[in-house]
């Protein structure tokens, strides 16, 4: 009887997968390092604006977040179309900063409370008037580092 | 004799990590946060009186956006194009022109005697103002004066504002400092009623 000699014997051995966790742990620790958790739930729609002498923010830890625009347009039939403030995940008005910021710089320790950024993000199409508004409470809770959240503009090739 | 421990068997390592890879991919948010970062003035002490700076006419340029985001700087108004090169050209007085900011020599540490312009540009906007039209205005500011440090490290250092080291920053930012100021907003308010 004749018999097929197989391959296996010859020593074709399986591709070894031993070091594919390590790869892809490689990876995840990647991600894990450039990353961060998404901060919030956004309850209102914030396009922000462009513009080209940007700055990047060093410390995100150090950063605390108030988002200005219109509702979102599941809570607009509760809260209507005009441009509300969002402080951490819901819907506040200009009264509730002074305690969101005590908050925060609470949270954070002795030494970097002073180096607290607090980032506007406001849509575009937001008017300035509640801006103002809350410029004029962060300068009286004395959070003066601020920074205007903006998009890096896309360069234009030719003029 | 004890037997030899065998290898465990390492074969959904791979598995679990690429679970644990995809949750963060998932849960995390890569984007840089970046913007325009600015200092506010401090809230004046309501028991004393402010004391208002008195500062010279021919030093201040207003810039004003009103509130159908039309522009208006020195005076004329202006399409935002040109504003970054009206304010070098109010800061830096080529000409020395008497209707434009006055220079003042200022001795800085570690560098010698400079001649720093003394130009406050007063930004003011009304309530109705898009805050996309302020963003836009800001940005051309903040690049008038960066452009402008950038020509003073160039000329003395040979090297750009940002590669600067930052004892050289610091003196760069003394011959041009960012007087930016903001108008109170309780007086824009006024204006327009």
């Amino acid at each position: 009887m004749a018999t097929f000699k197989t391959k296996t014997d010859k020593g074709l051995k399986p591709l070894s997968t031993a070091s594919l966790p390590d790869i892809v742990f490689m990876l995840l620790f990647f991600f894990m390092i450039s990353t961060s958790f998404r901060q919030t739930e956004r309850v209102v729609s914030v396009k922000l604006p462009e513009a080209t002498e940007i700055a990047k923010l060093d410390r995100k830890d150090l950063a605390s977040y108030i988002n200005i625009g219109t509702p979102i347009p599941a809570y607009q039939s509760q809260f209507g179309t005009e441009a509300r403030i969002q402080l951490n995940d819901s819907f506040s008005t200009i009264d509730d900063i002074r305690d969101f910021i005590a908050a925060s710089r609470e949270s954070m320790s002795e030494a970097d409370r002073p180096l607290m950024t607090v980032a506007l993000k406001v849509d575009e199409n937001v008017r300035m008037g509640i801006v103002t508004d809350v410029k004029q409470e962060l300068r009286r809770c004395s959070a003066l580092r601020i920074m205007y959240s903006t998009r890096r503009k896309a360069e234009n090739t030719g003029f | 004799m004890a037997k030899p421990a065998g290898e465990i068997n390492a074969g959904s390592m791979a598995d679990i990590a690429f679970l644990l890879l995809i949750f963060f991919l998932v849960t995390t948010t890569m984007d840089v946060e970046t913007g325009i970062q600015r200092r506010l003035p401090p809230m004046p002490d309501e028991n004393q009186q402010a004391e208002v700076e008195q500062i010279n006419k021919r030093n201040i340029m207003v810039v004003l956006i009103n509130s159908s985001d039309r522009l208006f700087a020195g005076g004329q108004e202006m399409h935002i194009t040109m504003l970054k090169d009206k304010v070098k050209e109010f800061i830096t007085n080529p000409a020395n022109l008497p209707n434009m900011p006055e220079k003042r020599e200022n001795d800085i540490e570690g560098f010698g005697p400079v001649m720093v312009s003394r130009a406050v540009v007063s930004l003011q906007n009304d309530r109705g103002t898009s805050y996309d039209a302020y963003i836009q205005v800001q940005n051309e500011l903040v690049k008038a004066f960066n452009e402008l440090r950038d020509d003073f490290s160039m000329q003395h250092f040979g090297k750009k504002y940002e590669s600067l080291d930052e004892d050289q920053q610091r003196i760069v930012r003394d011959a041009v400092p960012m007087n930016l100021s903001e108008r109170e907003p309780r007086e824009v308010t006024t204006r327009r009623r």
